[in-house]
């Protein structure tokens, strides 16, 4: 059974200690949600799991399936099975969704394979059908004047495209309308059935969320570490009393 | 004191006198008003001086590597000879060109030439249409001190490609010209004259290659040129893919004139040479007259690209728009120099300049000197430089789907070229000028 392992985890910016000390562990299979004031350092732990190079890790070990991918370059991490579904999504004006998901898919075949690219379109069409994205969509620019909610469901349909085996996912329901939250959460929904179902890293602060993608375990992260775990309950409980209890819990318990 | 002989050898190079008489005796049978003009243009050729330091139309340009030694006047080879990839453009015609000699010609649909569209060799034109020539063949001058070299190009000019397309016609599909310049130390004279009359059409791809049997080292020497014609209401559409040998010195100095509601767009494609300098000389000579003039650059190692560029409005109500495109990677280099003038009677011009470029390593070095010269008060012209990194968070975004890190700065750069891409219709062409783009990171 593929798992992420995140152990003892600790991650500066600069010289600044953002993550202190992080244990996790997430099953194939398995949904996490995460929630957490602004500024403990959500973010940073999913960007620097992907590997992005703002991000120094100064302790603990994250392992994939056994193997730590902290020596790894984050192209290879994301072939090894890893997605980031970013809070914030970069622009990329002149490349097409159809072209960038094309060079995704192709960097994970075997050298000398050729990509089947009617298959490849009828594969990407049905998931943006799924996702209600317009077809036309596929001819345009990554994420390039797209409102706050089409990129969300572009992300979500480079989840789908390139069927991590752990997933990663910073605040995909921010931006998003009613709908939108709706057809979202049921193209996460999809691709957790069936034996290729991703692990998944829920960072949100919104228990509406949890309504429609019901995780199997909530975390509170505060001060750059877990300092609360349990079932979706525990939602229920912050949504009603906001973080302070949480906080002064932590307080106690480490003065 | 350095005797005569000497002072004249070190300003001809390997364009000696000889080389010069065996040129003529190879086209004596051209119309004498050519080979006067020939012979004019080499003994300016013999007379002007080498670029140097202190001329400001080579500021930033390695102008001491332009040595015109080691190369001669190749001898001819057949078109099987050469590994010829007809790409791009098929149907409407092709003339193949090889060390400086016509040595294939698909001739014109019939439907074309019977509309009186002409698709020749510049020497069929010498000798049956000369007063077409003799209007438009060089007939502007050099605008950016490379005299010396126009006048060598002038000289040394043996064979091109000849297009007109008469009035009202449209020539629909593009027509395909290929260059190729074969064998170590070739030095070849490449010329596309394109006259479009009066609200006709047309399309040119322009290839400029060197035979792959001879290297991608091949040391050779390219000095060619093109003139566009577009008459009253004419639509030109000029695309250009330079592709020589990654050892060559190349020169390319391109002539623009766009006549009243005429309307040019000409797509410069730098991949290949050395040392590559491309010339732009734009015209709007009358009313309603438009300019685009786009360019690519993807330069690596210590290729240097050097582009100048002048619009020139000579008339009320013209526009012209300038983007050029250059990619850097490894240690290479690129100068962009452009000037926009506008006469004191073009009132209403709108004129538009802009280089960028997109450093992709921290040895390479982009070189920028844009300028405006307006005499007249009722005009828009903008015009600007950007040099820029590749955006590391778009690198990141990319590399965190998978995709490695040659192949997300290849997709980076195609993202930064889409814009001047993009206004290619033609399928085909649009997707040579991507795979040229395509080859040189796989090199
Ligand atoms: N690139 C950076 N440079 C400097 N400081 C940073 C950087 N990225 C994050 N930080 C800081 O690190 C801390 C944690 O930020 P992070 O984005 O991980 O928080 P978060 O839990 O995701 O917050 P939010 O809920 O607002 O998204 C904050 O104080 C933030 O200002
Ligand atoms: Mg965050």
């Amino acid at each position: 059974m593929s798992q992420l392992e995140i152990k003892d985890l600790h991650i500066s910016i600069g010289d600044k200690p953002i993550v202190k000390g992080l244990n996790l562990t997430i099953k194939r299979g398995e949904v996490h949600a995460i929630m957490g004031p602004n500024g403990t350092g959500k973010s940073t732990l999913a960007k620097a799991i992907a590997g992005h190079p703002d991000y120094t890790i100064t302790g603990g070990d994250v392992l994939l399936d056994g193997q730590s991918v902290l020596a790894m370059e984050p192209d290879e991490r994301a072939r090894s099975g890893l997605f980031l579904a970013f809070q914030y999504p970069s622009e990329i004006p002149g490349v097409s969704i159809a072209n960038f998901l094309r060079a995704a898919v192709q960097a994970r075949m075997a050298e000398g394979e050729e990509l089947d690219a009617s298959g490849y379109y009828k594969r990407l069409y049905a998931k943006m059908d799924l996702l209600k994205i317009d077809r036309k969509f596929t001819s345009r620019a990554v994420n390039d004047g797209f409102s706050g909610g089409e990129k969300k469901r572009c992300e979500i349909l480079q989840m789908a495209m390139l069927e991590p085996k752990i997933a990663l996912m910073d605040e995909t329901d921010s931006g998003l309308d009613i709908d939108a939250l709706r057809i979202v959460a049921e193209g996460v929904n999809a691709q957790r059935n069936g034996p290729s179902a991703p692990g998944i890293l829920l960072i949100t602060h919104y228990q509406r969320l949890l309504d429609y993608i019901v995780p199997d375990f909530v975390h509170v992260m505060y001060d750059g570490r877990i300092v609360k775990s349990g079932d979706k309950t525990l939602a229920l409980e912050l949504e009603a009393k906001g973080y302070d209890w949480v906080k002064q819990e932590f307080a106690a318990a480490t003065a | 004191m350095s005797s005569p002989v000497s002072t004249l050898s070190k300003l001809t190079g390997s364009f000696t006198a000889e080389a010069f008489a065996a040129h003529l005796a190879r086209v004596a049978h051209l119309p004498s008003w050519w080979l006067d003009r020939q012979r004019a243009a080499y003994a300016r050729f013999v007379e002007l001086p080498m670029p140097k330091r202190t001329d400001e139309g080579w500021r930033f340009s390695n102008y001491t590597a332009l040595t015109l030694d080691g190369f001669q006047l190749p001898p001819a080879v057949k078109a099987e000879q050469i590994a010829h990839r007809e790409i791009g453009v098929t149907g409407a015609g092709t003339l193949l060109l090889a060390n400086n000699r016509l040595a294939q010609h698909v001739p014109l649909a019939p439907a074309l030439a019977q509309q009186g569209v002409i698709f020749a060799s510049l020497q069929h034109a010498l000798l049956y249409h000369g007063d077409l020539v003799r209007s438009h063949l060089l007939a502007q001058p050099s605008k950016f001190g490379s005299d010396k070299f126009a006048a060598l190009h002038e000289a040394f000019l043996e064979d091109g490609a000849f297009i007109y397309v008469p009035k009202g016609v449209d020539a629909e599909l593009p027509l395909g010209v290929f260059h190729y310049a074969c064998g170590d130390g070739a030095a070849v004279f490449p010329h596309t004259l394109v006259i479009a009359e009066e609200n006709a059409k047309v399309t040119v791809a322009d290839f400029f290659r060197s035979d792959s049997a001879s290297g991608a080292q091949a040391a050779q020497f390219a000095c060619g040129g093109n003139d566009l014609y577009a008459g009253h209401g004419a639509q030109v559409t000029y695309v250009a893919m330079q592709d020589w040998s990654r050892d060559t010195l190349s020169f390319q100095f391109n002539a623009i004139v766009a006549r009243r509601d005429a309307k040019v767009l000409s797509l410069n494609l730098h991949a290949g040479a050395r040392q590559a300098r491309h010339e732009s000389f734009s015209q709007l000579a009358a009313p309603g007259a438009h300019s685009e003039m786009l360019a690519l650059t993807i330069a690596h190692g210590t290729q240097e690209f050097d582009q100048r560029t002048l619009q020139i409005h000579q008339a009320p109500n013209t526009s012209s728009n300038l983007l050029y495109k250059n990619a850097l990677l490894d240690a290479a280099k690129t100068i962009f120099s452009g000037l926009i003038v506008v006469d004191p009677d073009a009132q209403k011009t709108d004129a538009y300049q802009s280089n960028r470029n997109l450093m992709l390593s921290d040895e390479a070095e982009a070189n920028s000197l844009p300028g405006l010269e307006i005499q007249a008060n009722d005009v828009r012209c903008t015009h600007g430089a950007t040099s820029a990194r590749i955006d590391a968070e778009q690198e990141f975004y990319l590399e965190s789907r998978g995709i490695r890190p040659a192949q997300a700065q290849e997709l980076l750069v195609f993202g930064f070229f889409e814009e001047v891409l993009g206004k290619i219709e033609n399928a085909q062409l649009h997707d040579t000028l991507a795979n040229i783009i395509r080859e040189k990171f796989k090199s």
